[in-house]
């Protein structure tokens, strides 16, 4: 018989294990537990009770929910149709497009409250335009309203870059079948497309829906009253600060719990309906002439540009001579001087702790997708499993949770850069982790065993041979990491400390603080930011396409 | 330089499944040798216990006295080539095939040499700049098997290294894998569920089914004298007969006999399956009395389906064939003929009822 030392990629894998039972399961079970305790620590459901038996509490999850229908079923309304009409008609300027539908996508939502805030808010632009000009009130943007708009505007792409990469592959043969069948139009596109991208669509629209029902920063700002599940945890979590937060688990257990129904059910049915699609032929696009173009060209970018008034107004409000909380005449670089003077330090720390957090979600990212796609066994199963997790968790409720769990002795991380890094590596992970190993499945495991069998050691055929192949996949999941990672605000709201303020908890307090100049410079650097970082990608990767 | 390769009751199990349910069998030094078997009978499983990339749950395997059980893959000097060809796509073709010296000691001029030499041989050398996308299939296997044997590995080991190819691109390259093997003096074990390209490339070739070795030895052993039913039916096609042996001749169920063919041990009475190749059968006055079924011109030969009476032809197998030569003259037969055919006792072999044992007199010798 042969004994068998245990490899690295044994050891490892027991190590990320550890690793993930010590940062993310132990202290998740925590929080449930903590839910079912009362303020002795005994056990009990009062917390619930208490949930359900009070109007003001219970509301915030029906505000939640009805924001999560809407939004889903208008960006369902918007990306499909856009992606539609990109993919069969030629449209000019599609490279330009994409790129300014995937701006609207990477900037944080809580810069497009901010920004409706200041179009379109009590003393917005427009609305005192209409009052002043028209003698028109026209409703203000806040509340559920306001939600909905912003989330939309910001979500959308989601379902525009899933159905339109679906669409790419689906077989135009499959068409053809149907017309030569004498099915044409609207009917063709119900009867075929439609049944074809509905699996597609609809991990595009849970991802949405969870999107909108986990965004902290949209109602926290633009809400005004219109309380949701991320907003109350927050609250609850502030005003219980010292006691044993036992309430706020509660909510926490309870989106979670939603959220991985969600996320079941949708798996559930995309495996069971999930289509294999693959075509070599791309389908063509028709040229669409004369009004009928000018219409759809109108359409399209009309679309597209509404979405990135946020970022428009934003930029353009920074260069205004602002006093803090006033905006006087005249254009100047206040803003920013004031910006660099007191909050210079966010920048500072956005850019060292994201990097950081990069750095350790690409090395995990790669030895999971390894592990998971080659090394297969009960332990790399858990692994790959609970790498999912943060998927289901919103931003805020990790945030609590690794708070709870790591504030206390031996750690004492409150406030410290560590717990930053590490919720942000936990909540940004599957995006490196997932692209690391679509690509991973695409190289064939005899080239690692074509390179040790020509005498190179396994542990440096994986660094010469696969990793090297890896890379571009790994790279355009970094980015999207990366990207989410200097936008982050959610969980790193309730982690931050003076010290370890990054650059959208800055603008956020700024905001809340009505220092509207400030903010707008912050989110203009931020937005610099993450625009250099998307151009850089494709630069570096040659296509305008990142892989979701 | 080269070894031989000495398996000793080798196992191998998948969770509970054993594949390999104890297997021995010696590869001679500078042989080609290849293991030959329907898909999914362990071929490539034993291959990769030879090169160690699978794990053997018993037994020992030797690389002449050497054990190798505890010698990981990359320190047995093997060289593998793959079904997918496995190339480097973001090395050049002669990045390809220096690799392995990355994990030598060889000097660069020695390695230039080398690399050089292995590129005439294969005949690769006009690509060795390109990268690996611009090249076909089969330049990329040629490429494959100088990088595995530009290392002058102690063994060369290769899973169904044209399986991927087409037909005529097939042929080329098995006659060059032959000649390069043959040049260079290497012990090859080659994996293929082809029996036509076995017969043509081996010096010897182990059968296998269901991970046991069902016979081995030279094509023409294996083919003429097959160890039992699997074999016989595997390797060329074969028409199962039932008959039961009379003094000195069988009969079959509807009452016609043969002579007892040449070299079959039998006893008086004693229920025998014989089989009978398509080629081994001529029309004649008396014999076996068959119906055409059907005809198919292949070229070379006019092969017909035959069908005959009820418990001549054992249940269970693909109809029986006869396989007339085609010469322009010959007397072609219609479907629903009636023939009488006599099989050449020389050729045709007898087994037990069962299929498990050859009949013959020193006819199919065991691993
Ligand atoms: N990694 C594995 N895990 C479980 N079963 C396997 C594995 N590899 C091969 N097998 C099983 O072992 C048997 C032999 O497989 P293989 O050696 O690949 O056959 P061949 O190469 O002759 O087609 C098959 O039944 C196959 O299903
Ligand atoms: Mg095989």
């Amino acid at each position: 018989m042969v004994k068998r030392r245990p490899d690295v990629w044994q050891i490892l894998s027991l190590v990320i294990l550890a690793a993930f039972c010590l940062f993310l399961l132990w202290p998740l079970l925590c929080l449930f537990l903590s839910g079912f305790q009362g303020e002795e620590g005994q056990w009990t459901l009062e917390n619930f009770v208490k949930f359900f038996s009070k109007r003001y509490y219970y509301q915030a999850l029906w505000n939640s929910l009805s924001v999560a229908v809407c939004v889903t079923a208008l960006t369902l309304l918007i990306g499909i149709p856009l992606a539609y009409c990109t993919t069969f008609f030629r449209v000019r300027g599609r490279g330009v497009l994409d790129l300014l539908i995937i701006i609207a996508m990477m900037s944080p939502p809580f810069i497009g409250a901010y920004s409706w805030i200041l179009l379109c808010g009590r003393s917005g632009w427009v609305t005192t335009f209409f009052a002043e000009h028209l003698g028109i009130d026209i409703p203000t943007v806040y509340g559920f309203r306001g939600i909905v708009l912003v989330l939309t505007l910001k979500l959308y792409p989601f379902i525009y870059i899933y159905v339109s990469g679906a669409l790419k592959r689906m077989d135009p043969s499959l068409m053809e079948a149907a017309e030569s069948l004498g099915i044409h139009g609207i009917r063709k596109i119900t009867s075929n497309v439609l049944p074809l991208i509905a699996p597609t669509a609809l991990s595009a629209a849970l991802l949405v829906f969870m999107n909108a029902l986990a965004d902290f920063g949209t109602p926290q700002l633009i809400g005004e009253g219109y309380v949701t599940m991320p907003t109350l945890i927050y609250t609850e979590f502030v005003n219980e600060m010292g006691g044993n937060a036992s309430f706020a688990a509660a909510l926490a257990a309870l989106m979670v719990a939603i959220t991985a129904v969600l996320f079941l059910l949708q798996k559930f049915y995309v495996d069971r309906r999930g289509y294999n699609m693959n075509s070599m032929r791309a389908p063509a696009a028709q040229p669409v002439a004369g009004w009928r173009g000018s219409v759809l060209h109108i359409l399209l970018y009309g679309v597209v540009l509404f979405s990135l008034i946020p970022q428009v107004t934003v930029i353009y409000t920074s260069f205004l001579n602002a006093n803090r909380m006033v905006f006087l005449k005249g254009y100047s670089l206040n803003s920013y001087v004031l910006a660099f003077q007191t909050l210079g330090g966010a920048i500072w720390n956005t850019v060292r702790m994201g990097s950081a957090a990069i750095f350790i979600i690409v090395i995990l990212g790669v030895a999971i997708a390894y592990l998971s796609v080659r090394r297969r066994n009960i332990i790399t199963g858990i692994i790959d499993t609970a790498s999912m997790f943060p998927y289901i968790i919103p931003g805020s409720v990790l945030g609590i949770t690794l708070l709870l769990t790591f504030n206390k002795r031996p750690w004492l991380w409150g406030g410290t850069a560590i717990i930053m890094v590490l919720s942000l590596v936990i909540r940004r992970l599957p995006y490196t982790l997932r692209s690391s190993s679509a690509i991973l499945h695409q190289i064939p495991a005899s080239l690692e065993e074509a390179s040790v069998s020509l005498g190179v050691s396994p542990l440096k055929s994986f660094f010469r041979i696969t990793t090297v192949l890896m890379l571009p996949g790994v790279f355009s999941g970094a980015i999207l990491s990366w990207v989410t990672v200097i936008n982050e605000l959610s969980s790193s709201v309730i982690l931050y400390s003076t010290k370890t303020r990054t650059l959208s908890v800055a603008v956020y307090s700024e905001v809340v603080r009505g220092s509207y100049g400030t903010a707008a410079a912050l989110s203009t650097i931020l937005t610099v930011l993450t625009l250099v970082s998307l151009l850089i990608a494709f630069r570096v990767s040659g296509n305008d396409e990142l892989h979701l | 330089m080269s070894v031989s390769i000495t398996m000793n009751n080798l196992v191998k199990r998948y969770g509970g499944q054993t594949v390999i349910p104890g297997l021995s069998l010696t590869i001679r030094n500078e042989e080609f040798f290849t293991l030959l078997g329907p898909s999914g009978c362990g071929k490539t499983t034993l291959l990769r216990m030879i090169a160690g990339f699978n794990g053997v749950d018993g037994g020992e395997l030797y690389f002449d006295e050497r054990p190798m059980m505890n010698i990981p893959a990359h320190r047995r000097n093997i060289g593998m080539v793959f079904q997918n060809y496995a190339i480097f796509p973001n090395m050049s073709v002669r990045k390809n095939v220096e690799y392995g010296f990355r994990a030598r000691k060889v000097s660069k001029e020695e390695v230039r040499r080398r690399v050089d030499e292995i590129l005439d041989v294969v005949r690769i050398r006009e690509y060795q700049d390109r990268m690996p996308a611009q090249l076909s299939g089969g330049q990329l296997q040629r490429v494959a098997l100088a990088r595995a044997i530009v290392i002058h590995p102690s063994v060369l080991l290769m899973d169904e290294p044209l399986s991927n190819l087409d037909a005529k691109l097939r042929l080329d390259l098995r006659g060059a894998i032959r000649d390069v093997q043959k040049q260079v003096g290497i012990t090859t074990c080659y994996v293929t569920h082809d029996q036509e390209e076995a017969l043509a490339i081996s010096d010897r070739i182990a059968v296998m089914n269901q991970g046991v070795i069902q016979q081995v030895g030279t094509p023409m052993e294996i083919y003429a004298r097959p160890a039992n039913g699997f074999v016989a039916t595997f390797i060329g096609r074969s028409g199962l007969f039932r008959a039961t042996a009379r003094e000195d001749c069988l009969e079959f169920a509807d009452g016609s006999r043969i002579p007892r063919p040449v070299g079959a041990a039998v006893a008086p009475g004693q229920q025998v399956a014989l089989s009978i190749r398509p080629e081994e059968l001529s029309p004649a006055a008396s014999g076996l009395r068959a119906v055409v079924r059907s005809r198919t011109f292949l070229g070379k030969s006019l092969n017909y389906v035959l069908e005959f009476a009820d418990g001549v032809a054992l249940p269970g197998y693909p109809p029986i064939e006869y396989a007339q030569d085609f010469t322009g003259s010959c007397r072609m037969y219609e479907p629903g003929e009636v023939l009488f055919l006599q099989p050449d006792l020389g050729r045709v072999n007898v087994f037990t009822e069962d299929l498990s044992r050859s009949l013959m007199e020193g006819g199919g010798s065991h691993g």
